[in-house]
C-alpha cells in the first residue's frame, strides 16, 4: 500500500484518492509502538496548548499547528542519527520536538523569551537548534529546498555519511526553487531525503488547483536518480518503512529520493484561519479526522493487547505535565534585554 | 611590485584561499571547464579538482542556496554570479535566507559566503545586462557589500571577503577585469568596512567606489591642469560604511560630489549626502552634489548610452558647480 502506486486521475472523492487507510498497523514491538505513540502525542498535546497560549496572546505572529501531521515527523525522524540534519518549512514545532528540542525551548520561542530556541528572535516559524543539527523553520516557501541542496553538498563534499532531510508542503512543487534544488540534487548525488507533507492544501488552495501534476511523488520522474515514493502518512509505520529504505539509499550510496508523506491538516492553514473554512468541508474533515495518525496507532494498540487504557492515561498525564511544565517555563523566562537587538545581526569580526 | 590586472588578481585570492583552507570552494555558471565567463577562475579547476570548483546548472536560485546550506553547516562557499543581472533570481536566497540566518536563529547559523560577479554596466550590453546593484543590496541588514575598485583592493577584499564569517556581497566590474595595477604576490588583506583616499587634494571631495574610482581619478588628473585639487574618497566598502574617512576628507575640503554607477532614487549618494549632512554641515561652503546614472533603462545605442551614463566631463561639471567655477 504505502509504496508507489499511481493515484487516479481527477473526478475521485479525496479519501479514495488517498493512500490513507482506516486501520494502522502495529509493529508487533510493543516498546517501539509506545516511543512513536509517545512522541506523536507530545506533538499533539504540545500544540492544543500553542493554540491556548495564542489566543490569550502570550503568542503572537504566524502560527502554523501541525496537528494530523504528526506520523510524518515521528515516523521520519526517529530513524536519524543525532549527527544528520533536519530543515523544515514555519510548520515546524512537531519536527522540532521530535528532532530533540526541549518543550521548555520550543515554548519558549513561541513566547518570544530569551530561554527560546532560537533566544525569541525567531518565533514560530523559525526554529533553530545547533544541538540537535535542526537548521531551523524557514518562512519563504521553497526558499530552503535549496539549502538542502546544499547542506547535502557539504555531507558529500567531506565524505561524510550523514544524510539530511528536508521537510515541505505540498505547494513547494511548484516552485521553482524546487525544481532547482532537486534536479542539483539528482545530478550531483546528494543524501538528501525530500519529503512532501501533501496535507492536500497551500492554504486555501488545494493541491488539484494549482499542481499541473497533483501525483507529487511523480515530480521525481522528471530527474534520473531520484526516486518517487508515495506513503500513507496517517499510518506512522507505513511512513517509517518506506523512510527507512530512502534513508539508506541516502546514507550508503548517497542518492536522493523525493517523498509524498499524504497526510491532513486538522487545524486552520495559521491561527488566523478557521479549521474548516471556505475552502474545504466540515464532512471532509471529519473523514480525515477518523484516520487519526496518533489514536489510530492508540487503537490498534489497544486491540493488539500492547497498551492498556490505563497505560494510556498514564501517557496522557505524563505529557499533559510535560506540556504545562513548559509551559511554566516558558512564561518565567525574560524577555529578550533590549541590547539583544543588536546581536546577532552579525559575526563580530572585530576581534 | 608585479603589476597585474584585476582579473588574475581575483584569480590570485582565490587560488591562495583554496590552498589555505580546504572548506572554500567555487561554484557558478562555467567557473570550471570554461575557466570563467570572464576567465576569473582560469586554471583552478585544474589545480584544486571538480570537487572544489563546481560548474553549476543555469540556476541561480539554486546555486545560491546550495551555497547557504552548505556554509550553515561549515563550508566556504564562493558564488559566481555571471553578472549580478542574474543574480536576481537568486535575491531570495541573498536577501531572505543568508542575511537572515544568524539573526533569526539566535546566533547559532552564520553563513560565511561570498556572492561574487560582474556588476553595473559595460558597453552597448542594453537595458538588462547593464545594472548597478549597490543601494538594493547595501540596503539590507546582516551582509556586508564591497566593490574594489583596482586590482589591489580586489585582491585583498575577497581575501578577506572568503576568510569573513558572514555574507559578503562583492560587485566587481566587466570594464574593471583588464584594468592593471601594483599587486604584491601572497598574502594581501584589505580590511572590510575601511575607505581609502586614493588621491589627496585640499578643494573638493569626490567619494565614491568600484568602477567609478577610475572615473574619478580621471577627474582629479584633468581637474589638477586647472589646478583645482580633489580628494578622491574610494568607499571600498558599501555596508558597513566608511563614514569617518567620508567626514575626515570633507571637513577639510568642505565641498564633496557623490559618484556613482547606480540610478538616483534611494542611490547610495542619497545616503552619503544624508551623512554628510547629519555630520558635517557647519563645514560645508556649498549643496553636496551627485552624479549618477540618469533615470532611464540603459540605452544600446552608443550616444545614448553615454549621455546615461556617469562620466568624467559629468563628474567635472559637478565638481566645478560645487566650486563656484565655470
Ligand atoms: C514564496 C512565498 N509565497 C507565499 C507565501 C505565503 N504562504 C505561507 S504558507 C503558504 C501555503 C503553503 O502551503 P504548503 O506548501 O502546502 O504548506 P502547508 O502550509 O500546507 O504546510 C503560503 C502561500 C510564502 N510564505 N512564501
Ligand atoms: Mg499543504
Amino acid at each position: 500500500m504505502a509504496s508507489k502506486k499511481k493515484t487516479d486521475a481527477k473526478g475521485e472523492p479525496r479519501a479514495a484518492r488517498s493512500t490513507a487507510r482506516s486501520t494502522v498497523r502495529t509493529a508487533g514491538d510493543p516498546t517501539l509502538d509506545r516511543e512513536l505513540l509517545h512522541s506523536m502525542l507530545l506533538q499533539r498535546r504540545f500544540e492544543e496548548k500553542t493554540g491556548e497560549a495564542y489566543a490569550l496572546g502570550k503568542i503572537g505572529g504566524f502560527c502554523h499547528l501541525y496537528i494530523g501531521q504528526e506520523a510524518c515527523s515521528t515516523g521520519i525522524i526517529s530513524q536519524l542519527r543525532p549527527d544528520d540534519y533536519v530543515i523544515g518549512t514555519y510548520r515546524d514545532h512537531g519536527q522540532a520536538l521530535v528532532r530533540g528540542i526541549t518543550p521548555r525551548a520550543v515554548m519558549a520561542e513561541l513566547f518570544g523569551r530569551i530561554d527560546g530556541c532560537s533566544r525569541g528572535k525567531g518565533g514560530s516559524m523559525h526554529l533553530f537548534d545547533r544541538h540537535t543539527n535542526f537548521l531551523g523553520g524557514h518562512g519563504i516557501v521553497g526558499s530552503h529546498v535549496p539549502l538542502a541542496a546544499g547542506v547535502g553538498f557539504a555531507i558529500k563534499y567531506r565524505g561524510g555519511d550523514q544524510v539530511c532531510v528536508c521537510f515541505m508542503g505540498d505547494s513547494v512543487v511548484n516552485i521553482g526553487a524546487f525544481h532547482e534544488a532537486l534536479n542539483m540534487a539528482a545530478l550531483w548525488k546528494l543524501p538528501v531525503l525530500f519529503v512532501i507533507e501533501n496535507n492536500r492544501y497551500g492554504m486555501g488552495t488545494a493541491v488539484e488547483r494549482a499542481a499541473a501534476v497533483d501525483d507529487l511523488h511523480r515530480r521525481a520522474d522528471a530527474y534520473r536518480g531520484l526516486d518517487g515514493i508515495l506513503i500513507d502518512g496517517m499510518d506512522v509505520h507505513a511512513v517509517r518503512e518506506e523512510s527507512a529504505k530512502a534513508i539508506k539509499r541516502a546514507r550508503e550510496e548517497s542518492l536522493p529520493s523525493l517523498l509524498e508523506v499524504q497526510t491532513y491538516r486538522f487545524r486552520g492553514h495559521s491561527m488566523s484561519d478557521a479549521v474548516s473554512g471556505t475552502y474545504r468541508s466540515k464532512d471532509e474533515l471529519d473523514e480525515y479526522t477518523r484516520l487519526d495518525p496518533v489514536f489510530s496507532l492508540r487503537d490498534a494498540m489497544l486491540a493488539a493487547g500492547t497498551l492498556t487504557q490505563t497505560e494510556w492515561d498514564e501517557m496522557e498525564k505524563e505529557i499533559a505535565a510535560i506540556v504545562q511544565d513548559s509551559w511554566d517555563f516558558a512564561d518565567a523566562s525574560p524577555e529578550p534585554p533590549a541590547g539583544a537587538l543588536f546581536e546577532d545581526v552579525l559575526v563580530d569580526t572585530t576581534s | 611590485m608585479p603589476i597585474i590586472t584585476y582579473r588574475e588578481a581575483l584569480n590570485q585570492a582565490l587560488r591562495e584561499e583554496m590552498a589555505r583552507d580546504d572548506r572554500v570552494f567555487l561554484m557558478g555558471e562555467e567557473v570550471g571547464q570554461y575557466n570563467g565567463a570572464y576567465k576569473v577562475s582560469k586554471g583552478l579547476l585544474e589545480e584544486f579538482g571538480e570537487n572544489r570548483v563546481v560548474d553549476s546548472p543555469i540556476a541561480e536560485l539554486g546555486f545560491s542556496g546550495v551555497g547557504v546550506g552548505a556554509a550553515m553547516v561549515g563550508l566556504r562557499p564562493v558564488i559566481e554570479f555571471m553578472t549580478w543581472n542574474f543574480a536576481l533570481l537568486a535575491i531570495d536566497q541573498v536577501v531572505n535566507s543568508a542575511a537572515k540566518m544568524l539573526y533569526m536563529s539566535g546566533g547559532q547559523y552564520n553563513v560565511p559566503i561570498v556572492f561574487r560577479g560582474p556588476n553595473g554596466a559595460a558597453l552597448q550590453l542594453a537595458a538588462q545586462h547593464s545594472q548597478a546593484f549597490e543601494s538594493w543590496l547595501a540596503h539590507i541588514p546582516g551582509i556586508k557589500v564591497v566593490v574594489p575598485g583596482t586590482p589591489y583592493d580586489a585582491k585583498g577584499l575577497l581575501k578577506s571577503a572568503i576568510r569573513d564569517d558572514n555574507p559578503v556581497v562583492m560587485l566587481e566590474g566587466e570594464m574593471l577585469y583588464n584594468t592593471k595595477g601594483e599587486v604584491p604576490d601572497g598574502e594581501v588583506l584589505v580590511p572590510i568596512g575601511v575607505a581609502e583616499l586614493k588621491r589627496e587634494g585640499g578643494d573638493c571631495s569626490i567619494i565614491t567606489s568600484g568602477k567609478m574610482v577610475l572615473v574619478a581619478m580621471q577627474v582629479a588628473d584633468q581637474l589638477a591642469k586647472e589646478d583645482i585639487h580633489v580628494d578622491v574618497v574610494d568607499l571600498r566598502t558599501i555596508r558597513p560604511m566608511d563614514t569617518e574617512a567620508i567626514y575626515t576628507s570633507v571637513r577639510k575640503t568642505q565641498r564633496a560630489v557623490v559618484l556613482e554607477e547606480g540610478w538616483e532614487l534611494c542611490g547610495i549618494g542619497a545616503q552619503v549626502v544624508d551623512f554628510i549632512q547629519r555630520d558635517c554641515f557647519d563645514h560645508l561652503d556649498a549643496p553636496v552634489l551627485r552624479v549618477h546614472q540618469t533615470d532611464v533603462p540603459m540605452p544600446y545605442a552608443k550616444t545614448l548610452e553615454k549621455l546615461a551614463k556617469p562620466d568624467v566631463a559629468k563628474t567635472i561639471a559637478a565638481v566645478k558647480q560645487v566650486m563656484y567655477r565655470s
